[in-house]
């Protein structure tokens, strides 16, 4: 075996203890920076008050670092055996909200189960990387690249999109199939039915714009000239352009930002958090945010090229970009790069669905990490 | 394992390139960052200022309005207020609601209010009510937090202590007109008032001063945070100095009462206007307060014309008050002496008509003095035959007749002197000699108004080409005036002719004068404003007393005076309109106003002594 040549000899079974101490800290580490920004900047947001939000977001820290600990000690082999279940109740979770869910922000997305109101939709974004790990982990690399073996991952992929988008949350939607393609790229699917799609995609964002609703419509036009309506819809983006650019190199100091402390800027405690961060903290403390995401990115796909097993490879790999994807759809769109499609800032913006889908995301990956040295056949289900 | 290592050859390189683009992204982000906080940061931090930092203006306070005396005749007084910015409202009627809890806004009032705020731009704030008390002030500044948008406000508002006595002169104060408000800044501060009549309106520019700037930080919503430094203080006004005496310009409208007259007194020396009175008055401290439409109706129909400054823009028939002047066209022509004597037997004849003395039993034989102590008519039909109308005019026009003096009052009217050449321009036909007859008695076409007279009177006193001022602190006509081009003999004749009407036989005889009072000089003026018929002359009872007329059919009561005689230093003229005959009515109340603007002149002396 080539593999364990290549990294010698190992006890592949561990003990709990001897698996905690195997974590990878740096990403423990890395998480825990971020949410303390958040919690800094939930701290700004409300005027240098603890509440309503910081203390809150640090509680629901707490319990989802547990959570995320909890998983990630967990075997790699139950994550691949929970993968298709994981799918079946995502999707029964979306169709839940069709029916009974709460109306938020323009569309029905929320879930009330008691101590929260869960967005479903965030938690299908892992389950629709773990379906297609779970899918690829048992292809061969010829299975890999042939187009029949394409037909159950696009199934995957587009159910829940198109629960997704119904809702209607365009950005949430995107973001599922931008993860779910990033995993179906590892897997080895042939790059130029990626390179067609991409040129696809726009005779298709032309097919679909009539069928989108008129709120995405203006966000999309507004992108394009944000000046046009600097009162209305362009406002946001406008405002948002200010106060990052006034923040100058090491920004205006904490608790100091002019634009969101007069309430300039729109959606501050979500979407537009970084803005607040810029504001305060400046180019610097910009760099060092998006340096962290970078260190967990990294560990991330490092991870997944350690990892002797498919499934754990795909997942690992797959959720990091994705993940780091959502940063940097947050960042570009409070710059004005991108249009408004309400991407919270991981573990920084306000909101429980956000954070625990990176939590458990990372402790998914933190599994793999654990248990990378596990090797699984190709149907290899719930054998531990 | 060769088929899972060349998976994971194609998984390790793909995932190299993802990481590759999101790292090449990740430098986009990093650039466009760059881009916007260093590139452009300057323009972020101005356009972050310029949302948070507004320039508010602070109002100057006004100047005030004194009198010769240093009393106040138009002050500031604090007024609390409560305004609603339409913008920060998040539900107007609620608000609205809200505030009629503590405030008491009628229907009409609210109805206004709706009015401005659909009408003006939303962040223009409108009042909702002014000169509230204390307790209501403090009652409303604890509820403002649940009153979106509603501000409270302590500014000025304009008091005239001087009330209806000054309002002709020093007019009153307005909020802008609607189409005015984007003039200047300062209009649409709430509550911002100009000069809109009188001496408000003048010297708007002066008694203004500069607006000063604050520096506010404000929310998105406007809302204000603080202030922040450094703030620009207002300039306050410049005071305006009258002429008046307001212990004479009262007690001349208490006398007044509430006969439709109007009454000028002056320092000759000088040319100060020491009492411009007309009657009645109104209250301008009403247009401060907002008058009601029913009260400013009430104004415009009252036929005694409240709102008339009637002595600068009432024009009377002079009556016999011009007699001075005829005779002294005659004296100046040489066409007559002061010995010149003439036989009145109450009429005069001209051609087919009959011009009638006010003496309907006649004078008798008498020269020029004891024609204008008596004012006989007749006397001077027979100047006027000889005297051209133009000569007349002219000698008019040197002693301020037919002339405005622009001393900042509104309505100053000019008169008419008739001329040859006005009639032949405005009315297409040539002079009449009988047309002169009318003029030479202050009758027929020719008007003054009681300045006029008053300067006439001023300058028949002194020789002086004296020229009225109301507003002391405004250079230009100093206390040195040239003298007239009248023969000063001719003018002493005149003089001593206006010593003899307030002497035993002359018109304005007042017997309970005491012999040591002093001496005053005058003219007494009784002028027709009806044509009397053949009919009416010939009839039992003969010409209708004034009290038996309607109050539109009397006479007009004139009376124009100098005092002391022999050192003159007031003058004086009293228009009563519509009040009867000019010895009886005017004559008495003039002898008192100059009496008492010299006691003003006595108790001056006793300072300076």
């Amino acid at each position: 075996m080539g593999t364990s040549r290549m990294f010698g000899p190992r006890r592949v079974e561990k003990s709990l203890l001897q698996r905690f101490v195997s974590l990878n800290w740096g990403i423990v580490l890395a998480t825990i920076l971020i949410a303390t920004v958040g919690f800094a900047m939930l701290f700004s947001v409300a005027d240098g008050q603890w509440d309503p939000w910081a203390s809150r977001h640090l509680l629901r820290f707490g319990v989802a670092l547990m959570l995320m600990l909890a998983i990630a000690v967990v075997d790699i082999r139950y994550w691949m055996a929970l993968a298709y279940p994981a799918w079946f109740a995502g999707i029964a979770l979306l169709f839940a909200v069709e029916f009974i869910g709460d109306t938020g922000m323009g569309g029905q997305r929320w879930l009330d189960i008691g101590f929260m109101r869960l967005q479903p939709s965030e938690l299908m974004k892992i389950a629709v990387v773990m379906a297609i790990a779970r899918y690829y982990h048992g292809r061969t690399q010829s299975q890999s690249r042939s187009l029949r073996s394409l037909l159950v991952p696009v199934l995957l992929l587009m159910i829940p999109f198109a629960l997704v988008y119904r809702q209607p949350d365009l950005g949430t939607a995107i973001m599922i199939i931008a993860g779910g393609a990033a995993t179906l790229f590892l897997a080895g699917v042939p790059a130029w039915i990626f390179v067609t799609a991409a040129v696809g995609i726009v005779p298709l964002a032309f097919a679909i714009w009539p069928f989108l609703n008129t709120y995405q419509q203006n966000r999309v036009l507004t992108f394009f000239n944000p000046e046009s309506d600097p009162l209305g819809a362009g406002y946001q983006i406008t405002q948002s352009k200010i106060a990052l650019g006034s923040g100058g190199m090491t920004g205006k100091g904490f608790l100091e930002g002019t634009q969101s402390h007069l309430n300039f800027l729109p959606e501050m405690k979500t979407d537009f958090i970084f803005t607040v961060l810029v504001e305060e903290f400046g180019l610097v403390g910009a760099t060092i945010v998006l340096g962290l995401y970078g260190i967990v990115l990294t560990y991330g796909l490092l991870i997944g090229i350690g990892c002797r097993n498919q499934f754990g490879r795909l997942l690992a790999s797959g959720l990091a970009i994705a993940l780091f994807l959502y940063v940097m759809i947050n960042v570009g769109m409070v710059m004005g790069l991108l249009p408004v499609v309400g991407v919270p800032l991981p573990l920084i913006s306000w909101g429980g669905s956000s954070m625990l889908t990176w939590m458990i995301a990372y402790g998914l990956i933190l599994s793999v990490s654990v248990h990378r040295h596990v090797t699984i056949a190709p149907r290899g289900s719930g054998v531990v | 394992m060769a088929r899972e290592g060349l998976r994971y050859q194609t998984y390790s390189r793909r995932t190299l390139l993802l990481a590759g683009l999101q790292g090449i992204a990740l430098g986009a982000l990093g650039l466009r960052l760059y881009y916007l906080s260093i590139v452009n940061g300057e323009k972020y931090r101005l356009r972050a200022d310029k949302n948070r930092i507004f320039i508010r203006l602070i109002a100057p306070e006004r100047g005030e309005i004194f009198d010769r005396n240093g009393e106040k005749l138009a002050t500031n007084t604090q007024d609390l207020r409560a305004l609603l910015v339409p913008e920060q409202a998040d539900q107007l009627e609620p608000t609205l609601a809200k505030v009629q809890q503590i405030i008491d806004l009628n229907d009409r009032r609210l109805g206004r209010i709706r009015r401005r705020i659909s009408r003006q731009r939303k962040f223009v704030p409108v009042t909702l009510a002014q000169g509230l008390d204390w307790e209501t002030f403090s009652r409303l500044n604890v509820e403002i937090p649940q009153l979106p948008g509603v501000m409270t406000d302590a500014g000025h508002s304009r008091l005239y202590p001087g009330g209806e006595a000054i309002a002709h002169l020093v007019g009153y104060m307005a909020s802008p007109d609607e189409e005015d408000i984007y003039k200047s800044p300062l209009y649409q501060l709430p509550g911002f008032k100009i000069g809109k009549q009188g001496l408000e309106r003048r010297y708007e520019a002066l008694l203004r001063g500069a607006s000063g700037t604050r520096r506010v930080e404000v929310n998105a919503v406007g809302r204000e945070i603080r202030e922040l430094p450094p703030r620009e203080e207002s300039i306050r006004g410049n005071d305006l100095h009258l002429t008046l005496d307001m212990s004479l310009q009262q007690y001349v409208m208490q006398e007044l009462g509430e006969e439709a007259a109007g009454v000028v007194v002056m320092d000759i020396a000088s040319g100060d206007v020491l009492a411009m009175a007309s009657s009645p008055g109104y209250d301008p401290n009403e247009f401060t307060r907002g008058i009601s439409n029913a009260n400013w109706q009430a104004l415009l129909k009252d036929p005694r014309a409240p709102l008339l400054n009637k002595s600068v823009t009432g024009q009377y028939p002079p009556g016999s008050t011009i007699k001075m002047v005829v005779a002294l066209a005659a004296l100046e022509q040489g066409l007559i002496s002061p010995d010149t004597t003439y036989y009145c037997n109450g009429r005069h004849r001209l051609g087919d008509h009959t011009f009638h003395c006010w003496q309907n039993r006649g004078h008798g034989e008498l020269n020029l003095l004891e024609a204008i102590a008596k004012s006989c008519d007749v006397y001077f039909y027979e100047i006027a035959e000889k005297l051209d109308i133009d000569l007349i005019a002219d000698m008019a026009s040197r002693f301020g007749l037919g002339a405005t003096f622009d001393m900042g009052v509104d309505g100053e009217k000019e008169g008419l002197l008739p001329t040859r050449e006005w009639k032949r321009i405005f009315q297409q036909q040539s002079w009449q000699l009988g047309e002169t007859l009318n003029v030479a008695i202050g009758q027929g076409a020719i008007l003054a108004t009681p300045l006029q007279l008053a300067v006439m009177t001023a300058r028949l006193a002194s020789g002086l080409q004296v020229v009225p001022r109301i507003v002391s602190d405004v250079e230009g006509n100093g206390n040195f005036f040239a003298p007239l081009d009248v023969n000063p003999y001719h003018l002493e004749t005149v003089q001593r002719t206006m010593e003899m009407v307030m002497e035993e036989g002359g018109t304005a005889h007042d017997y309970a004068r005491r012999k040591s009072a002093t001496k005053l000089a005058g003219k007494t003026g009784t002028a027709q404003v009806r044509r009397i018929s053949l009919a009416e002359r010939q009839a039992e009872g003969g010409v209708l007393e004034n009290d038996e007329l309607p109050w539109a059919s009397r006479d007009h009561a004139l009376f124009v005076g100098y005092a002391p005689a022999e050192a003159p230093k007031v003058a004086v003229s009293v228009i009563f309109q519509h009040g009867g005959g000019g010895s009886s009515v005017a004559a008495p109340l003039a002898r008192r106003f100059m009496d008492k603007a010299l006691e003003a002149y006595e108790s001056l002396e006793e300072v300076k002594a």
